[in-house]
């Protein structure tokens, strides 16, 4: 029965990157008092492509929390080019930036040229053309999106990335999981991977090319490593007990993970070429959940050696080991901040479960979501959202907070639960 | 197997009666292969269950208990608190059934599933669903289990046993099931 039943397991196995399916929307759930009025004016020749690019920039925008767009509705002027801008009519809506722009269908593909002008300062910021090979229409908006949103703050924008994720349907022995990779809007959603077995922990490598994550599919957790565009994976490790909590060290030669081999979970490091095996921590609890710092010389992991779940560092050169985490009586599933100066944590507070962030100077912990039945929170590489898994009327769902608290959005799924995402590094 | 609360009370009842019966026919068979400690430890388990001891010593024939033996026992899964990996007395005689089963038939393999509820963190989750299956991993091997039979996997709150965000659901997850 139990060789039946693997056997069966590994036919239902399946490996496919190419279906789309169980896209994510969003949902604005609350918008920051501080967001930049702007005004992305649609695309002049943009009728009856495939994709309305001036909206996925509009979206992109307003989901960073950072801009607060005007209706579209309320534009009653549509310039396509910079030079046809009415400064008084846009300064009339407060509007503080406008993006125009205009598409054209070439040989292969489509060329965007679009304008993002400072309507208080009256003067052009940029002035780009775009071509979007094939079908690309998301990706070059996207790119639009990055080029407005560091023009303006300063900051890289992360619209061009991407997340993963783990999908979730029916109880107890009779259940599938699903491994997706989507856009960082949710959208464009594909499989990884499906299994009737747990598939947990997804991790992206610093290049962006690979996923680490654990499956169940052979009885018991091991770690796998995947290219995500050409599906082929290896099992990283598969020792008894549990395989957990892959994280790539920035420099992406080597995993961090929990195993618990030798009795309780421990922190080890894995090089990923030569296959050693090194000990981190050596303590009689559970190690669990390391993370990283961004300069690959620290781990930072949940233990309870001091009784409830809390945040610890320790040295990899040195060993020192400090607890980080003071606040409350359950602090863990810490990630760095991508300056190092802060960490993301899941804090259980007197409401429940909530994503948190703790500057490791202050050693201050301030909750930033409203939800309560928080998990599994990834930072966007460019350290202003923190995207994280919650429940929405009894369903798994996406949500993500600005790294100051003040904007969030949701991403529900048709169905089933989702959870456990991981955003990933800068692609471009 | 998945069942309601109060056929799952009433198979424990069924089952304390089952195991009051093989325990008093078991222990006393049993005392000369395994030891003195093993026959007491039985002996207080009865104990604690109070008035189906009667039972026990009417039903527990010499024939009734090497039946019981030789079939896998019907319950298999046990339920833990909040937070916890104590076997609570309630569910000594379950596991007590099972070690029992198991030292009567040393090719039974058994694989200790470990559960949580779906509250903290997926992966530390992971670690307290083994710290239960581990514990019951430990108490069979005190029962006189051999450590080559028990193999422990901990699905942390991957795989919940009822849905829902109250407690009703949160203890019905908070499992060990044993996986014949």
């Amino acid at each position: 029965m139990q060789t039946l039943s693997k056997m069966w397991l590994f036919c239902v196995l399946l490996l496919i990157s190419s279906v789309a399916s169980a896209n994510l929307t969003i949902e604005i759930t609350r918008g920051s008092d501080q967001a930049l009025p702007i005004g992305v004016v649609p695309f002049a020749g943009s009728e009856g492509l495939p994709e309305d690019v001036a909206q996925i920039v509009q979206d992109d925008l307003e989901r960073s929390g950072f801009f607060a767009p005007l209706e579209r509705s309320a534009m009653f002027d549509r310039p396509s080019q910079a030079s046809d801008v009415e400064f008084g009519t846009w300064r009339s809506l407060d509007v503080r930036y406008l993006v125009v722009g205009r598409a054209q269908q070439t040989g292969n593909g489509y060329e965007l040229q679009f304008d993002l002008v400072d309507i208080s300062g009256q003067r052009p910021m940029i002035s780009e053309t775009v071509t979007a090979s094939g079908n690309d229409l998301r990706g070059a908006a996207h790119y639009i999106s990055d080029q407005i949103f560091e023009a303006i703050t300063d900051i890289r924008g992360a619209f061009s990335t991407r997340i993963a994720y783990v999908t979730a349907q029916g109880l107890g022995d009779n259940m599938q999981f699903g491994l997706y990779v989507a856009d960082a809007d949710g959208r464009r959603s594909q499989q990884v991977l499906t299994s009737d077995q747990p598939i947990m922990s997804p991790a992206w490598s610093p290049d962006g090319r690979k996923l680490a994550y654990v499956s169940f599919e052979t009885g018991k957790a091991s770690i796998y490593i995947q290219d995500v565009n050409t599906g082929q994976r290896v099992q990283a490790t598969s020792f008894g007990g549990i395989n957990g909590a892959p994280t790539w060290s920035p420099d992406g030669r080597r995993i961090a993970m929990s195993l618990s081999k030798d009795g309780q979970p421990e922190i080890y490091v894995l090089d990923v070429a030569n296959r050693s095996l090194d000990r981190i921590t050596n303590s009689n609890s559970i190690d669990t959940e390391p993370a990283w710092s961004p300069d690959g010389r620290s781990l930072i992991f949940t233990s309870d050696r001091s009784g409830g779940p809390q945040i610890y560092q320790t040295s990899l050169g040195s060993g020192e080991t400090n607890r980080l985490t003071f606040t409350g009586n359950y602090n863990a599933r810490a990630r760095f901040s991508p300056d190092g100066e802060e960490i993301f944590l899941i804090h259980r507070s007197s409401r429940g479960f909530q994503v948190a962030k703790q500057n490791l100077e202050s050693g201050r912990l301030v909750v930033l979501s409203e939800s309560t039945r928080d998990e599994s929170p990834s930072v966007a590489p460019n350290g202003t959202m923190v995207i994280f898994a919650t429940q929405q009327g009894g369903s798994g769902v996406l949500s993500a907070v600005s790294a100051d608290g003040r904007s969030s959005f949701r991403l529900p799924a048709a169905q089933g639960d989702v959870r456990d995402p991981a955003w990933s590094p800068f692609l471009n | 197997m998945q069942l309601k609360p109060l056929a799952r009370s009433l198979a424990v009842a069924l089952s304390i009666v089952v195991i009051a019966g093989c325990s008093s026919t078991g222990g006393t068979q049993d005392g000369d292969s395994y030891g003195s400690q093993d026959g007491s430890s039985m002996g207080s388990s009865t104990s604690g269950v109070g008035t189906s001891g009667q039972y026990g010593s009417t039903s527990g024939s010499g024939a009734a208990g090497q039946q019981a033996d030789s079939r896998i026992p019907e319950v298999r899964t046990i339920y833990f608190d909040y937070d916890r990996d104590t076997i609570k007395s309630e569910y000594e005689s379950v596991v007590m059934a099972h070690a029992r089963y198991l030292r009567a038939n040393p090719n039974a393999r058994v694989v200790l599933h470990g559960h949580t509820d779906e509250r903290g963190t997926r992966e530390y989750n992971m670690a307290l669903g083994e710290r239960r299956a581990g514990a019951v991993q430990r108490f069979l091997n005190t029962q006189g289990v051999s450590p080559s039979q028990m193999s422990v996997v901990s699905y942390g709150e991957e795989r919940p046993a009822v849905s829902g965000q109250n407690e009703s659901a949160y203890s019905q997850n908070r499992r060990v099931v044993f996986n014949y």
